[in-house]
């Protein structure tokens, strides 16, 4: 399933479980390309993540699909059809810019947003689930990060969605809150949910997504597993060690190595067999540290390490 | 149109002007003081507009008769004010502060004037008039029959008007776009609610707590003024209430788009201060050019004011105001369908 950005046929990926496909989707701001010719689909019940560094049109792509604003050209299915009035019933949005009326409690946005809804979640469920029993009373200005996120959260889940949008929810999250948060849209995609989420996070992408598509530029340019992509990308281990383990001229190590200040990363294929190698050569393996592959290694392997607006 | 979802857009918007101390008490706070302020300026002497600067260059000496006629000093609308020197009276005549200058013990009659104000002119010759003996068998004078109404009865739904006209152009104008600028549209763009509900919410929100803060406006100023209202208060009640519509719906149209808090503040005083000026709050425009009193035409508040006024002041029955309450009617339903087109939630 992985492709380059040159070799996109939308129609090569369309499968009969999709609960979202989206086809050839452009935006364009003035003269700025935002989404160049963006397709994918999304499979009913995963956790589909949209990943890219700032500016990529992760953003923009999600607000597409969400029907909140409108492209310039392409196509969006909800379950093989053009969304119609029902989408906005089964679909739940936390938006990552977003506000509240500010002078009302948790408990008024809440019952405000329930009435909202033709079949909506049980609110007491919703209320623990999302852990705002503590701060019902609470004006909506008055609540911390973790808090407003939590409501966000909840208002997105208030009419039940079957599809549920999360854009950069865990942005400015201290770690229990985000690992909260983590649990919440776990227990939510094994009720059979679908999450589409767009994150700056690499381990929140390997943790939660089931899928992740790449976007730079307004396109996307690796769409697969988070595990699929990494190893077609990014094949291999890493073992570091400092330089002064070595006792020997480092051109005879039989590794592809490199040095990265003071440390020699040597790259490896398979972790026993390197292992058995530095044995062999006596090396002192005392202050050794081995990385794997991982998203983020795909990441930036595809979209470069110069900085983004 | 799903009645439930307006519902709770509604109460939501009404929960949250009734928490914002600040902006809930001012909307009490401001009709109420303007016209305790008018009340004290006008109260029981209410056209005194007339100024008389008085000085003598006769040492004072006790007992010394003042030269100034009777008539004048007894006129109506007139306000003496006495000067030590004459430089002093001359100055303040220079910067139209006063409208006429005298020498109170000048067998001559001394006086000055401004011959660049209006007013000037008027004092003059009411000042002349009064030298003059018998005048009173001059001419015929007959006194119109009818109930006199004060300034402040005419000026109380001006001020009660004007509020309306803040609190539904600021209220829901200047709010909407300010709930568009922050995310809170978009957030409610992503849930069923249709544009047409989320805008009657918020229309009737508004005309609720209009027609609220009049009410206690209105209840807290009688108690010092004792309002005479000639016509039936349901009427009175009506044609606000259908004002206050009709306001608010305009307030829709403006807030339908935008998202820059500075140039919707800018539409709004652009449209708001010459409405306020050609309604009839504070003065009438009988006399002015006709255009001026076509092109007052074009504000709802003028229709209002005219329509509450009549049952006020001249005790004018629903029938007799039926025009105003047809136009802010009309008025209402092509604002609300203009607001319900261009509205974006997020644009």
């Amino acid at each position: 399933m992985v492709y380059s950005k040159n070799s996109i046929n939308p129609e090569n990926y369309l499968y009969m479980n999709q609960i979202i496909e989206v086809i050839k989707l452009s935006k364009l701001f003035g003269a700025n390309k935002a989404v160049a010719d963006a397709s994918f689909s999304v499979k009913e019940g995963i956790c589909f993540g949209l990943l890219g560094p700032n500016g990529a049109g992760k953003s923009t792509t999600m607000e597409i699909v969400e029907d909140i604003i409108a492209a310039s050209s392409g196509e969006i299915l909800y379950k093989g059809q053009p969304r119609s009035t029902s989408f906005r019933e089964e679909i739940g949005i936390q938006f990552q810019h977003t506000s509240l009326l500010n002078f009302l409690t948790v408990a008024e946005t809440l019952l405000s947003f329930h009435k909202l809804y033709q079949e909506p979640e049980d609110l007491q469920a919703l209320i623990e689930r999302c852990d705002l029993s503590p701060i019902l009373k609470r004006r909506n200005d008055q609540l911390s990060g973790g808090q407003l996120q939590r409501l966000m959260l909840a208002l997105a889940l208030v009419n039940r969605p079957r599809l549920v949008f999360l854009d950069e929810p865990s942005t400015g999250l201290d770690p229990q809150s985000r690992r909260n948060l983590w649990d919440i849209v776990r227990q939510i995609k094994e009720e059979g949910k679908t999450i589409i989420m767009t994150t700056h996070s690499m381990e929140e992408a390997e943790y939660l997504c089931d899928e992740v598509a790449i976007m730079d530029m307004g396109s996307i340019i690796a769409w697969d597993t988070p595990t699929r992509l990494i190893q077609a990308h990014c094949q291999g281990n890493s073992i570091l060690l400092p330089e002064s383990a070595f006792k020997m001229n480092l051109d005879t190590l039989p590794f592809t190595w490199k040095r990265r200040d003071k440390t020699i990363v040597l790259e490896t294929a398979h972790i026993h067999e390197g292992l058995n190698k530095l044995l062999h050569l006596d090396i002192d393996l005392t202050d050794m540290a081995i990385h794997s592959s991982n998203l983020e290694d795909v990441f930036l392997c595809l979209t470069g390490k110069g900085l983004r607006d | 149109m799903n009645f439930k979802r307006m519902w709770a857009m509604f109460t939501a918007r009404n929960h949250e002007f009734f928490r914002d101390r600040a902006a809930f008490g001012w909307n009490f706070a401001f009709p109420f003081l303007i016209i305790v302020g008018f009340g004290l300026i006008f109260g029981g002497k209410e056209h005194q507009q007339f100024k008389v600067g008085l000085f003598t260059n006769t040492p004072q000496i006790q007992g010394t008769k003042s030269t100034v006629p009777l008539a004048f000093q007894q006129g109506k609308y007139l306000q003496f004010i006495d000067f030590s020197s004459q430089a002093e009276g001359e100055e303040k005549l220079q910067h139209l502060k006063i409208d006429l200058l005298l020498d109170s013990h000048s067998p001559e009659h001394h006086y000055w004037i401004n011959d660049s104000s209006p007013n000037g002119y008027i004092t003059e010759q009411i000042f002349l008039a009064s030298l003059i003996k018998d005048r009173d068998k001059l001419a015929r004078k007959q006194i119109v029959k009818g109930v006199q109404i004060r300034y402040i009865d005419w000026l109380f739904p001006g001020i009660l008007g004007m509020n309306m006209m803040f609190s539904a152009l600021w209220g829901v104008g200047y709010v909407v776009v300010r709930y568009r600028k922050n995310g809170a549209l978009k957030r409610l763009k992503a849930t069923p609610l249709t544009p047409l509900e989320y805008l009657s919410a918020q229309m009737l929100s508004r005309i609720f707590l209009i027609m609220f803060t009049i009410f206690v406006v209105w209840i807290g100023s009688n108690l010092i003024f004792h309002f005479q209202v000639h016509g039936s208060y349901g009427a009175l009640a009506l044609i606000f209430f259908l004002g206050g519509l009709s306001l608010c719906s305009m307030g829709l149209v403006l807030a339908a788009r935008g998202t820059s808090e500075e140039f919707t503040s800018g539409i709004l005083n652009f449209i708001s201060w010459p409405m306020m000026f050609l309604s009839e709050v504070w003065f009438s425009l009988e006399g002015s050019p006709a255009w001026i009193q076509g092109f007052s035409k074009i504000f709802p508040l003028t229709h209002l004011l005219t329509g509450a006024r009549k049952i006020m002041n001249d005790g004018a029955t629903l029938a007799d105001v039926q025009g105003e309450c047809l136009v802010l009617i009309a008025t209402t339903l092509i604002c609300l369908v203009i607001a319900a087109r261009l509205f974006s939630w997020n644009e």
